[in-house]
């Protein structure tokens, strides 16, 4: 008996080890699982729109970067982009597919306001740390700031309306009041969620620069016939037109050249911060200038021209505005996993708030909870963005000073007193 | 600024624009009941390819021209063989459903070109490069050489393609086929041969619109529904088939649009002659000449 039972021990003491081993290796192996599953981030862009490829493409190629330096602690970055093709709907549609099949860790979403706030209460919803890279409209972080605890998920990335509006007054005064002595100027924006803070920003800081607004007008953004709206602007004769056009662009800028309107353009043009801009226009962008966040010409950090460069070598045109942001967003999120040791949500949230990055843009940090527009970009000396200007098919920096690569120059049929 | 003189000239240009879109539109309709709702994308098309022409093979502005209407032509001439003949001639589909298959048919044709000339230049608008740059004053208003070029160039096709169906045995012909079709192929004529001649002239006259409107304004993919919408209202306001009808109403369209950018809002633009199509349908089905 003692025998059998010594028999049957045997067996059964190498089986329970066996057990211990396997049951070891498998918790080593799901730890391993673990530990090598990849960081997933969403991205919801305009695939369509120049501006909006530039999102997704520089989203990869900052994955790609740093999974080829070993990824975080071993975990690669793996970038699902979904084609939004401008629509709030396909967006919302794409957000929930990102949370709920495809398990992102954070999205980037879109430069179009409108999508933003749509995306807004999903990002609350669903808890997922959301950063949009060329949105504008000051409502999406005014939310943030009004009802912290449900929409504290939502990151503004990009310079609010708010913002756009003081750097280009500062823009202006610098170049236009204290260089060229001009006097007055006309507000000309697209009728959009965006702009209508940017314009009581223009209506409130242009005066402060000292120009007088003569007038102001908005129009549909589907408007194709500029010529009536140049006669009414003509017609208060201003010194400057100060711009907040994203949907349009192409055809303000030809028609401001056919019709040889001599007063001068100068304000947020999103489609004139896009390489292929020139040849779009056939060279009737010469002169616009427009408000952009970074450039290839300038190195505004050391990151910005490698990045440029390198954007420029793989997809063959330089990024649009939001392709620097949407990069520097990958490498904060990545960042920001890190220093919480989580992908959990809330830490997630709450390491995004410390940011302090240097990326392609300058020196990234978001506005506290107690600041009006929570979430938001820090507008400061140290990111204050670009003015550059077209010249002959070349975007050249014209503003701020330390940065500046050229002088500002206009074509022939453009009024304006020479540079002082 | 003299704003009635630039209401006058504004208008005229614009008008005549409008006028070249319709008259091929509408002369597919009455001489072979095609509604061709792909009309806009193949006007996209035409100024797309143009402006392509000169960013990308560096050609000038008069050859990327000609390169963007025969591509129009081409796209025409497909329009016809591969939607609008096979659903014609097809013996599964009922005599009275026809219609119904071809507008369906077009409209998701127009709708692939659109898509396709997104899916390769972006949506972004495009300027087709004038052929005429500078301005010069008229009457105190500083007129763009080559919207004047591109008022002559419409006036002149108008004129062509009238001289053309009241003078020439081809026009005498379609104009015939317009009215009874049987009636032409009794006379010896062989109607898949003028429905070919028709659509090539439609072709023609899309193709030189499309590309004067890329000079004139500039076009993006979006532009294909608007652009149909507005070919759409001048035709059924001036009488389906009728193209004098057309010519009428290009220009009470064009001249309201203008007058309500300058005098109320450019935002309103398209509101009145809107009205005015419905007033009309109301008031005067068969429209300003229309024969039913």
């Amino acid at each position: 008996m003692t025998k059998t039972i010594a028999r049957n021990h045997k067996p059964s003491a190498a089986r329970d080890c066996l057990l211990a081993f396997c049951a070891a290796s498998a918790l080593f192996s799901a730890q391993y699982v673990i530990a090598a599953e990849p960081i997933r981030i969403g991205v919801i862009a305009e695939e369509q729109a120049i501006s909006g490829a530039s999102i997704s493409q520089a989203a990869k190629m900052a994955a790609d970067e740093i999974n080829a330096a070993g990824g975080l602690d071993g975990r690669k970055v793996e970038i699902i982009t979904y084609d939004n093709k401008s629509s709030a709907t396909d967006s919302v549609r794409a957000f929930q597919r990102a949370a709920g099949e495809d398990k992102v860790n954070a999205v980037i979403a879109s430069y179009i306001s409108e999508v933003v706030l749509a995306l807004e209460p999903w990002a609350a919803r669903l808890k997922m740390p959301m950063i949009t890279p060329g949105a504008a409209s000051n409502e999406i972080s005014k939310a943030v700031h009004k009802d912290y605890d449900r929409n504290k998920y939502t990151f503004h990335g990009y310079l609010t309306s708010a913002a756009l509006s003081l750097e280009v007054c500062d823009a202006v005064k610098d170049l236009m009041v204290d260089k060229r002595g001009i006097k007055t100027a006309f507000i000309m924006s697209e009728d959009a969620a965006w702009t209508t803070p940017l314009d009581a920003g223009y209506a409130e800081c242009l005066p402060k620069a000292g120009l007088t607004v003569v007038g102001h007008t908005r129009f549909s953004p589907d408007t194709t016939d500029f010529t009536p709206i140049f006669n009414q602007i003509e017609t208060a004769k201003p010194d400057i037109i100060v711009t907040g056009i994203s949907h349009v662009g192409v055809q303000p800028t030809v028609q401001w050249k056919s019709k040889q309107i001599p007063i001068p353009m100068i304000g947020i043009a999103s489609q004139a911060t896009n390489s292929s801009f020139w040849k779009e226009t056939n060279g009737a962008a010469l002169g616009v200038m427009f408000q952009s966040i970074s450039s290839p010409d300038v190195a505004i950090t050391a990151k910005t021209v490698p990045f440029a460069e390198g954007f420029k070598k793989r997809y063959g045109n330089y990024p649009s505005y939001c392709g620097y942001t949407a990069y520097d967003d990958v490498y904060m999120i990545v960042d920001a996993i890190k220093r919480a040791g989580s992908t959990e949500p809330d830490k997630m949230v709450t390491a995004l708030e410390a940011t302090d990055y240097q990326g392609t843009i300058g020196r990234v940090r978001f506005q506290g909870r107690d600041q009006e527009f929570t979430h938001s970009l820090v507008y400061d000396k140290e990111l204050t963005g670009l003015i550059q200007q077209w010249h002959e098919n070349k975007q050249v920096t014209v503003w701020p000073s330390k940065l500046a690569a050229g002088k500002t120059t206009f074509p022939a049929f453009v009024k304006l007193n020479a540079e002082k | 600024m003299n704003i009635a003189m630039q209401i006058l000239l504004d208008g005229f240009a614009v008008s005549a624009l409008y006028a070249l879109g319709a008259t091929g539109f509408t002369l597919i309709f009455g001489v072979s009941g095609v509604l061709n709702l792909s009309h806009g994308a193949l006007m996209v098309m035409a100024a797309v390819i143009a402006w392509a022409a000169t960013a990308y093979l560096d050609l000038s502005s008069f050859a990327a021209a000609l390169v963007g209407i025969f591509a129009c032509l081409i796209a025409t001439v497909m329009t016809n063989f591969v939607i609008v003949r096979p659903l014609q001639k097809s013996r599964k589909i009922p005599e009275e459903e026809k219609e119904i298959f071809i507008l369906t048919g077009t409209l998701l044709w127009g709708i692939l070109i659109q898509e396709l000339v997104a899916y390769f230049f972006t949506s972004n608008a495009k300027a087709v490069n004038p052929i005429f740059e500078g301005v010069r004053l008229i009457g105190g208003v500083r007129v763009p050489d080559n919207e004047i070029f591109t008022a002559i160039i419409c006036w002149i096709i108008i004129g062509v393609l009238w001289v053309l169906v009241n003078k020439t045995t081809l026009g005498k012909v379609l104009l015939a086929a317009s009215m009874n079709s049987k009636g032409v192929t009794l006379l010896g004529f062989e109607l898949s041969k003028i429905y070919v001649s028709v659509w090539l002239i439609y072709g023609l006259l899309a193709g030189i619109a499309g590309v004067l409107l890329g000079m004139f304004l500039g076009v993006s993919s979006y532009s294909a529904g608007p652009l149909m919408a507005s070919a759409f209202t001048i035709v059924v306001l001036g009488g389906l088939g009728s193209i004098a009808g057309s010519l009428y109403a290009a220009y009470a369209v064009g001249y309201l649009e203008t007058m309500t950018a300058y005098l109320i809002s450019p935002a309103y633009r398209t509101i009145p002659s809107l009205i005015l199509l419905v007033v009309v349908m109301y008031v005067r089905p068969q429209g300003f000449l229309g024969r039913r």
